[in-house]
């Protein structure tokens, strides 16, 4: 571990911080173009957070010390996990404390804590959305573990930074394996971060939210990190995504000059992921819940199929 | 030659354990809670010192002057024997001193035949873990389960409880026809019961074949694999909730230790099938305990549910070892067997931890429940916290002891390619994928375990009066949590004390790559292939919170103000409006409604008095049990023709059988 490398690390976990709600601001400006609106520019998640941040908090009056601490437990974790994702450079001195299995672990351990608070008021919606969002994890994990194993079994190992070293250094070639994953990982990662078709992060209609139902009791600081922590959890994601099937780009191990170049690299890369997310929640519908089942089914098969293929025709 | 050795501690513990429970008979009620059950801690304190001596000691055997004639006790203490008791042990102290506080208002005769069983339990388990002959393992083996079945039926009033009981009694002696069957093969007509002549025996591959399977089948039944885990969901929660802790946390490894010793050690040698048995009927446990614990209502048997499910994983890991081993591949074969005693420590302690904690909540407030129960949290602070942490490690979340065991089996699965069978070939991947699917719905049950209990509003008044746990019990309960959270966090130990277990069984440890990066890394091959540090990542988090708290705090407000609920502007709210248990695993329900057998009765629209009723039954009832039930009524039914209740056909009877025998002798 040098000192670069934690310099390196620092830069990184200050970053992802910072362009979180850019990233979202600009997928909800992409929204607005594409549905012919205006859209309230790229910089509204700031806005919007920093009012947050400024009210009184209100508090349910039986709401206990696992409900205050939630906001916290979820900030922490989903700034770790985007903070671990090799999205620059793949020098990172915290990466090698989490691997793959411990990151889908680490969006669990979110998911359960913010579950538990919804329940903790004991209002009808709250316990609702904790039954839905468990409903959509129990199946969204697996895909996602599944996409994982994809890539770690074509690398030999469960680390993200040897995963990516390994496929920034192959030439271009499509292994189907990889294609199933993908898949399988824009589903887990709709479905994941409260997008359509699953659900849908701009409205509160009652008999169709997930995400939004379990946070109805959060408001001002409490209610601006669980914000926080929700773009920070796309942040992650879309760099998961990124540095799973376009790594390169990606700056290795010692190399600084193609640092300046790979943070370029990262820019493009999300702007054109925010856009293409945008798009894909323009063109599709919010499905009905009780669909939902039957398309992360679908995501886990075909993520399955991805390993399966790894496993008997090695491509 | 030292003066002391484990062996003697140990024999010294289980002497004692024995003492007290007999003490118990004669004591007043007041000495079995503040001397009897304190004894028995130190005792169990004792053994945990002992089996973790022993873990770095050479084996020791001893031979008692006890049993029959020519047939005495033989003793042996090994690594493997020394991993349970110490399993045994380290769970026992938290259970015991919790039963000081528990057990504070039960009448004194129910007390010390209580007292009685429980301490026998405890030395029949200790000495199942000892023996070192059939013989002794079967005097022993029944001892735990006749004490455990009086033990269930500690409220025996009740007729529920009392068939519960009979339920266990005949499940239990079911598998303990097969595992003396299963020693039956092994010995091969010597006559030697001994474990060191089985070893010996080389047996053909395909009665080598059968033992495994008879030996998968006895222990199976102990263990609750399917279709025997029928008497599991059950059993727990007509126990007191100790004794649930006992059995759910201890006994069922009994099992687990019995097909570990038999297959690994005994057998020698492995078939790569029997691994995939193994694997296969693991899956199927695990599945279908996660999916019957989600739709449970009653918090005692969601928690037996899940201890099937934790078997399955478990056997899974089992199965995986004995693949790997029948290929030769050790260094896998060692870290899916380290995988699997690992899981087994950690349930010991998560399930203690959750069933004692469901005492706590039944002594309380009397309702078992879930449907009845909520906001907890409230009124039971320090219990609710303490559950928590068992919740968190039962749902397998980082940083805490359940992740760490079901990491290094996925790393198990993730390595598995390239073995020399393209069937096993196609079923890994499906079998990790199913595994995974497990342990995500496991984290689904506890969510709903913990948040119905413990979250939300009171779904009854009489909650309103429960108090929070005593000293004893939040003593019990906080070694168990800690227990948790430093198995969790310091995995890289614990895994070297699980080497010699390893390389007693599959010749191959895990320690020497596991620590190559020191104690902080868990590295169970190469550093590049897979790390994992859990304190590094506790500390992140941890770290995180308090800048991100400091920082809001600095640089806004930490003002507050407590109002009513908003709840989407609705006015009226009740507690009737959140999810009830049945709400909760509705779409687990209708998601595998295939495997469940669901009656429901929907009154007419025209019902003056709507009756709502809705069950969700185990199907291998109907399919496996009732019809064995009625093929044996049937059978007695023929059987009871010969009796007429009159001597002289009796006599009649003995003379025709007497004759045969002379004719078929002769």
């Amino acid at each position: 571990m040098t000192i670069s490398a934690v310099l390196l690390q620092l830069f990184q976990d200050t970053l992802v911080v910072l362009i979180a709600p850019l990233l979202l601001g600009w997928v909800n400006q992409c929204r607005a173009w594409l549905q012919n609106r205006s859209g309230a520019g790229v910089l509204q998640p700031y806005r919007n957070l920093a009012k947050l941040f400024h009210k009184d908090a209100a508090l349910a009056n039986n709401a206990s010390p696992l409900f205050r601490a939630t906001p916290y437990i979820l900030f922490a974790a989903m700034w770790l996990a985007a903070a671990l994702v090799p999205v620059i450079a793949t020098d990172l001195p915290l990466s090698p404390a989490v691997d793959v299995i411990a990151l889908v672990g680490i969006f669990a351990l979110a998911r359960v804590f913010i579950s538990l608070a919804a329940m903790d008021i004991g209002t009808s919606f709250g316990t609702l959305g904790a039954r839905r969002e468990m409903l959509v994890g129990f199946l969204a994990e697996p895909a996602l573990l599944m996409v994982f194993f994809t890539a770690s079994i074509i690398s030999q190992s469960t680390s993200l930074i040897t995963i990516v070293e390994t496929l920034a250094h192959k030439q271009f070639v499509l292994y189907p394996s990889l294609a199933f994953a993908a898949v399988a990982f824009v589903m887990v990662l709709l479905a994941e971060n409260a997008r359509i078709p699953v659900d849908n992060p701009s409205t509160h209609l009652e008999l169709t939210m997930i995400h939004e139902a379990m946070i109805l009791e959060y408001s001002a600081r409490h209610l601006a990190l669980v914000e926080w922590a929700s773009a920070l959890k796309l942040l992650a994601y879309t760099t998961i995504g990124i540095a799973l099937f376009l790594p390169w780009g990606i700056a290795e191990a010692g190399d600084w000059g193609a640092l300046p170049l790979a943070l370029v690299a990262l820019f493009v890369k999300l702007t054109a992921a925010g856009a293409s997310l945008a798009l894909l929640e323009t063109i599709s519908a919010k499905m009905r819940i009780f669909r939902v089942p039957e398309f992360m089914g679908t995501a886990f098969l075909l993520a399955v199929l991805g390993m399966l293929i790894r496993f008997l025709l090695g491509s | 030659m030292s003066a002391v050795t484990p062996l003697d501690l140990l024999g010294a513990s289980i002497l004692g354990w024995m003492a007290l429970g007999l003490g118990g008979l004669f004591a007043p009620r007041r000495a079995i809670l503040a001397l009897i059950f304190p004894a028995g801690a130190a005792a169990a304190l004792l053994v945990a010192g002992a089996a973790l001596w022993a873990l770095g000691a050479p084996a020791e055997t001893a031979v008692l002057p006890l049993g029959l004639p020519d047939l005495p006790f033989h003793l042996h203490l090994d690594t493997l024997s020394a991993f349970f008791l110490l399993l045994l042990g380290a769970t026992t102290v938290g259970i015991s001193v919790f039963s000081i506080g528990y057990f504070r208002d039960m009448d004194r005769a129910t007390l010390s035949l209580l007292c009685l069983e429980y301490h026998f339990f405890l030395a029949a388990m200790a000495l199942v873990f000892l023996a070192d002959d059939a013989y002794l393992f079967m005097v022993a083996w029944e001892t735990m389960a006749l004490s455990s079945y009086f033990l269930v039926t500690t409220d025996h009033h009740v007729p529920e409880i009392r068939r519960a009981g009979f339920l266990y009694l005949l499940v239990a002696h079911v598998g303990a026809i097969a595992i003396l069957m299963c020693f039956g093969v092994m010995q091969g007509g010597h006559g030697d019961y001994t474990f060191a002549t089985m070893r010996d025996a080389h047996l053909t591959s395909f009665w080598a074949s059968v033992t495994f399977l008879l030996a998968l089948f006895g222990f199976g039944a102990k263990a609750g694999i399917l279709p025997l885990h029928i008497w599991l969901p059950e059993a727990h929660p007509a126990a007191p909730s100790p004794v649930s802790a006992m059995m759910s946390g201890i006994m069922l490894k009994t099992a687990v230790y019995g097909i570990l010793r038999v297959t690994f050690d005994l057998l020698g040698s492995q078939q790569w099938w029997w691994g995939t048995v193994a694997l296969t009927l693991g899956l199927l446990t695990a599945l279908f305990g996660v999916m019957f614990a989600a739709v449970q209502t009653d918090m005692k048997r969601l928690l037996a549910y899940s201890s099937i499910e934790n078997i399955g994983i478990i056997l899974v890991g089992i199965g995986l070892a004995v693949t790997f081993h029948a290929f030769h591949k050790d260094a896998l074969a060692a870290l899916a067997l380290t995988a699997t005693l690992y899981h087994a420590l950690n349930h010991a302690f998560m399930k203690g931890l959750l069933f004692l904690g469901t005492g706590s909540v039944l002594h309380a407030t009397g309702e078992r429940n879930l449907a009845k129960l909520g906001g907890l949290i409230h009124r039971m602070p320090k219990l609710a916290l303490l559950v928590l942490v068992g919740s968190l490690a039962i749902a397998g979340l980082p940083p805490l002891n359940g992740f760490v065991s079901e990491w290094l089996l996925l790393q198990a699965f993730l390595l598995s390619p390239g073995l020399p069978q393209s069937y096993l070939n196609m079923l890994i991947p499906v079998a990790a994928a199913a595994l995974v699917l497990a342990a995500a719905l496991a984290g689904y049950v506890m969510v709903k375990f913990y948040g119905i209990i413990f979250l939300g509003q009171p779904r009854d008044e009489k909650i309103a009066a429960a108090h929070d746990i005593g000293v004893w019990e939040r003593i019990g309960l906080t070694w168990l949590a800690l227990g948790c959270i430093l198995l969790g966090l310091f995995p890289v130990f614990v895994i070297l004390h699980i080497d010699p277990v390893a390389q007693l069984l599959v010749g191959h440890t895990l320690g020497s790559s596991a620590a190559q990066t020191g104690w902080l890394m868990l590295t169970p091959i190469l550093p590049e292939r897979a790390s994992y540090s859990p304190l590094v990542l506790f500390l992140i988090i941890a770290v995180g919170i308090f800048f991100t708290l400091f920082a809001v705090k600095k640089f806004y407000h930490g003002r507050l103000r407590r109002g009513p609920a908003w709840d989407c502007g609705f006015p009226e709210q009740t507690a009737r409006m959140q999810d009830s248990a049945e709400g909760f695993g509705q779409p687990i329900r209708q998601i595998f409604e295939l495997f469940f057998g669901i009656v429901r009765e929907v009154p007419s629209p025209f019902d003056k008095k709507p009756h709502y009723h809705g069950e969700t039954r185990d199907r291998l009832w109907d399919l496996v049990y009732l019809p064995i039930a009625r093929l044996t009524e049937t059978l007695s039914a023929l059987v009871g023709r010969l009796q007429h209740g009159r001597i002289h056909i009796y006599l009649l009877y003995s003379f025709v059988t007497l004759l045969a025998l002379l004719a078929f002798i002769r």
